[in-house]
């Protein structure tokens, strides 16, 4: 027990160090700004996620409707990217970005729901923060909204097929949606600036780099914090979670699992 | 084995604390500006000629309130997920189990 809390503590502290070592560089906005992407891209990637807003709001209805006694947990799941969007948070570039938080909805509810509670969040930024924007909404909701659960998604159901152990599914797929959402931005920018020299992809690389490595360390926060709260809802919520069939899977230890 | 999840909660916690400390320390003398003005340049580096054609509909009045903002965003997240734990908390202390249907009265007040 104590070597392996001494690991954990070792391993986490590994990791800040590995961190140190990344070297400062500016890095560039979080959610593209209103009115800086061109007319066409703007339509573009509005009518990319139109149908995605859809397909999550039946998502949604079906769930309220189904299953009522859920309803808390979805304010959760909404109350989380919430929450972890307004975090700004120093990163080792020297500058500031935020997670997204996006990773535990889908995990609960599945890939579309957060296409619908995500788009709130850039709304009510858009609205009230002039962060992001109304013309860009469509384009931030694609890459945070759409694309980072699609990832969060697969990336779960890989990792807990390959390798049983949930948390670790959950860490990873809560992270890597992290930054995908970044990196869809990177591209979504690319896309609407090619480099005079080198076009779209020394754009991406551009955008992409110093995006992503800023985005590396808040990913992590994400990811843990993705499996604190999950921690929590095993211990206070089992029931909601076996409704979703999500207790228990591929758990190692069966001593841990307290199942009726 | 029992508080097993409580400590490892603790780790995890220190974890994000841990990386949000490690880049104040790491790059002492940067700005940690919001960054929206820093992409700004970027896209003018790349496309000096490009003009934002719609502009935000309503801007905080400044930084103060803007940080006012944010920090309300998150205090209304936060509340929203103490609310949730501590309810279901409550439910599996007072022992209404089982279905999650709304509250039976079993709280002393």
């Amino acid at each position: 027990m104590n070597i392996s809390r001494w690991l954990s503590l070792g391993m986490i502290a590994g990791l800040s160090f590995y961190l140190v070592i990344a070297s400062p560089a500016p890095a560039y906005a979080m959610h593209i700004m209103e009115g800086f992407l061109p007319l066409k891209w703007a339509v573009f990637w509005w009518i990319v996620f139109l149908p995605c807003f859809w397909l999550g709001f039946r998502s949604l209805n079906r769930i309220v409707k189904e299953q009522p006694e859920l309803k808390l947990l979805l304010a959760l799941a909404g109350a989380f990217t919430f929450v972890l969007s307004a975090l700004k948070l120093p990163s080792v570039t020297g500058s500031c970005s935020h997670p997204t938080g996006t990773g535990l909805g889908t995990i609960l509810f599945g890939p579309w729901v957060m296409s619908v509670l995500g788009a709130l969040v850039l709304l009510f930024q858009a609205l009230l923060l002039a962060h992001g924007g109304l013309t860009t909404l469509g384009a931030n909701a694609v890459s945070m909204a759409v694309v980072g659960p699609l990832v969060a998604y697969g990336v779960y159901w890989l990792v807990l097929k390959t390798t049983h152990k949930q948390k670790v599914a959950i860490f990873l797929a809560a992270a890597l949606a992290d930054l995908a959402t970044y990196g869809v931005t990177s591209l979504q920018l690319a896309l609407a600036f090619p480099a005079p020299v080198g076009g779209v992809l020394a754009s991406f690389l551009k955008f992409g780099g110093i995006f992503m490595i800023t985005q590396i360390p808040l990913a992590l926060s994400e990811g843990l914090l993705t499996v604190l709260v999950w921690n929590w809802l095993e211990a206070y919520s089992p029931d909601e979670l076996r409704m979703l069939n999500l207790l228990n899977l591929g758990s190692i230890s069966p001593v841990t699992t307290k199942d009726a | 084995m029992k508080n097993q999840p409580s400590w490892t909660n603790w780790i995890l916690v220190l974890g994000v604390i841990s990386l949000a400390i490690v880049p104040l320390v790491v790059a002492k003398g940067a700005e940690f500006s919001g960054a929206d003005g820093q992409a700004e340049a970027a896209i003018n580096e790349i496309h000096p000629d490009y003009e934002t054609w719609f502009n935000p509909i309503f801007e905080p009045a400044s930084g103060e309130i803007e940080s006012l903002l944010f920090a309300t965003q998150a205090g209304i997240g936060a509340g929203i997920i103490g609310y949730v734990i501590g309810w279901y908390r409550g439910r599996k202390e007072t022992g209404t189990d089982a279905t999650p249907s709304p509250v039976k009265n079993k709280n002393p007040h």
